[in-house]
């Protein structure tokens, strides 16, 4: 017999859940209706807005793309646990050019993402907010890597954290209220205080 | 969406076992699948994800080669040193491919079998020869501006949307596929079918096939570069783009390699411009009889005959670029 639900081990904004999802149920879904942790938001729900990021062992994902049993084993960082997210980009670790394991140093300060986000109106209804600061996260983390984007030069270059950059990276995060003229120096005022 | 099995299974053996049953489809990011289960396009009984199964890593293959594990994730297949060095023009291509948290997501064999963004594909109330067989095509009569101008046929224009299959086609990356049968090697530019009258059958894959990795031969010294044309600057799936590995002697192109995206229902090796310029000596002239050799069998309809000169003028100027000759300067006409 063909069993429609499982049980997930997963850990959420550090606390770890044992959960029974149904299959077909979205990991937004599940943090949404199964743990109440409405901050992540549904735009589309087909990957096409960013509002639903949330950080996966490590790294930004759309939860409304994944099932929520695929999440089994992970850990899942979302707006509610993000002003405890770090300095460090454990986990985002990648070979440097050099050939030799560069861990991302400095990772994405969730508190003065969301501070910043404020002081310099990075927002308008705030839909969209959520999605947009965990997917800063992750870009900083991402440059910080030294991962590749479609604005470098070569993609043998080392990134730095531009306005270019920004812009790049986080076209995954869509704004109806169009605050994109803050929500870039945001992003890059909150890598300053940082560094 | 209707009650769902799900399984991860131990191994490859294992995996291939449970993708037999009926209904079974092998999942790897979702991030195409899901989407299109939402709409009611794909109605699989289970899933097998193949996430998890050690098809996460990249290896050397002896002579230079690298062998790409399917469940590799596209932002991690970009940032590989090896990648970037040696073939950038697949790194390039990836990150010119969706948004950062999709690259996080999306896996190497689920981005060659995504399926097409044909919006008559992705609409159940609508004709679609690639969803129900025999039911008509609604994109010859309705909108088909971003569909195929080459090898598509009468039943099915639609494109094969990838970026990061134009590059691995202009590299001649091979596909390696287990079955149940044991294991074989498709060439990435023979894995897609044109549609003739059977669209619904798109690869040459066997049903329950599953992609283990995919092989980059060792890379040549060249000057590559990934080209794409789009609505918007990012985020936005190609109009048309393309891929192109030149290799100069002093004074001729001893090889190049040209691949095309967005434009056909599969990422299209332009083979017949490939001729035309091989072993002559680079020049605007050149470049523009080659790739009007490409396109002498476009078939464009009225909506998407502005991929004609758009394919032209970008395939010119991107090799001029990679060969140093100036591109020439004119009207779009
Ligand atoms: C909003 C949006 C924008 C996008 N923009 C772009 C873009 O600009 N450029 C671009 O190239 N792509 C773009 N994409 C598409 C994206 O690249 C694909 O969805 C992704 O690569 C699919 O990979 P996946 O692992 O998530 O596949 P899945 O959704 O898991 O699977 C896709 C298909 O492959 C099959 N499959 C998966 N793995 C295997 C395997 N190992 N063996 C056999 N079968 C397998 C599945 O059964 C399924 O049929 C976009 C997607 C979205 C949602
Ligand atoms: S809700 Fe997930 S991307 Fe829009
Ligand atoms: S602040 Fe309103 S959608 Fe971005």
């Amino acid at each position: 017999m063909t069993n429609f639900h499982s049980t997930i081990d997963v850990s959420v904004n550090g606390q770890r859940r044992s959960d029974e999802v149904d299959h077909r149920s979205t990991l937004l879904d599940y943090l949404r209706e199964h743990l109440g942790l409405t901050g992540s938001k549904k735009g589309c729900d087909h990957g096409q807005c960013g509002a639903c990021t949330v950080l996966q062992d490590g790294l930004r994902i759309n939860s409304c793309l994944q099932l929520a049993v695929m999440a089994d084993g992970t850990e899942v960082i979302t707006i509610e646990g993000i002003d405890a997210e770090g300095i460090d980009a454990e986990g985002i670790h990648t070979e440097g050019i050099d050939g030799t394991v560069d861990r991302a140093g400095s990772g994405g300060g969730g508190a003065s993402l969301q501070r910043t986000f404020v002081e310099l109106d990075g927002l308008q209804c705030g839909y969209c907010t959520p999605g947009q600061i965990c997917s800063a996260v992750g870009v900083i983390r991402e440059i910080a890597a030294g991962w590749p984007s479609a604005v470098m030069e070569q993609v043998t270059d080392r990134p730095a954290l531009t306005e270019a950059e920004v812009r790049e990276r986080m076209s995954g995060n869509l704004c109806r209220c169009g605050a994109y003229v803050n929500i870039v120096p945001a992003i890059l005022r909150a890598q300053e205080l940082r560094s | 969406m209707t009650p769902l099995g799900y399984a991860r299974p131990r191994d490859v053996a294992d995996a291939l076992d449970r993708a037999a049953a009926p209904g079974a489809m092998f999942i790897g990011g979702g991030t195409n699948l899901v989407d299109l289960m939402k709409l009611g396009v794909e109605t699989p009984a289970a899933l097998v994800d193949v996430g998890r199964l050690g098809l996460d890593r990249i290896e050397e293959l002896a002579g230079g080669g690298l062998r790409i594990g399917a469940a590799v994730r596209n932002s991690r297949l970009a940032a590989d040193a090896r990648v970037r060095q040696r073939y950038p023009v697949l790194a390039e291509a990836l990150v010119n491919g969706a948004s950062g948290q999709l690259r996080n997501m999306a896996t190497v064999g689920g981005n060659l079998l995504q399926r097409t963004r044909c919006a008559y594909f992705q609409d159940t109330s609508a004709d679609c020869n690639k969803r129900v067989p025999g039911s008509g095509c609604s994109a010859r009569a309705g909108d088909h501006r971003n569909l195929a101008i080459l090898g598509g046929s009468p039943a099915c224009i639609a494109t094969h949307p990838s970026d990061m299959a134009v590059a691995m086609v202009a590299l001649d990356a091979v596909v390696n596929v287990r079955t149940p049968a044991g294991t074989s090697r498709t060439d990435v530019r023979e894995l897609h079918r044109l549609p003739g009258s059977t669209p619904h059958i798109e690869t040459v894959l066997a049903a329950g096939s599953l992609i283990e990795s995919v092989d980059l031969p060792a890379p040549v010294e060249a000057r590559s570069t990934y080209r794409k044309v789009r609505d918007r600057a990012s985020f936005a799936f190609a109009v048309a783009s393309v891929a192109a590995i030149v290799q100069l002697d002093d004074r001729r192109v001893r090889d190049v390699r040209i691949a095309l995206g967005a434009v056909a229902p599969r990422p299209w090796r332009a083979s017949a411009a490939e001729d035309v310029i091989r072993g002559e000596s680079p020049s605007t002239a050149l470049f523009e009889s080659a790739i009007a050799a490409e396109l002498a069998d476009a078939e464009p309809l009225r909506g998407n005959a502005y991929k004609v000169p758009l394919l032209r003028n970008l395939v010119v100027r991107v090799l001029c670029e990679l060969c140093g000759v100036d591109p020439p300067v004119r009207s779009l006409a």
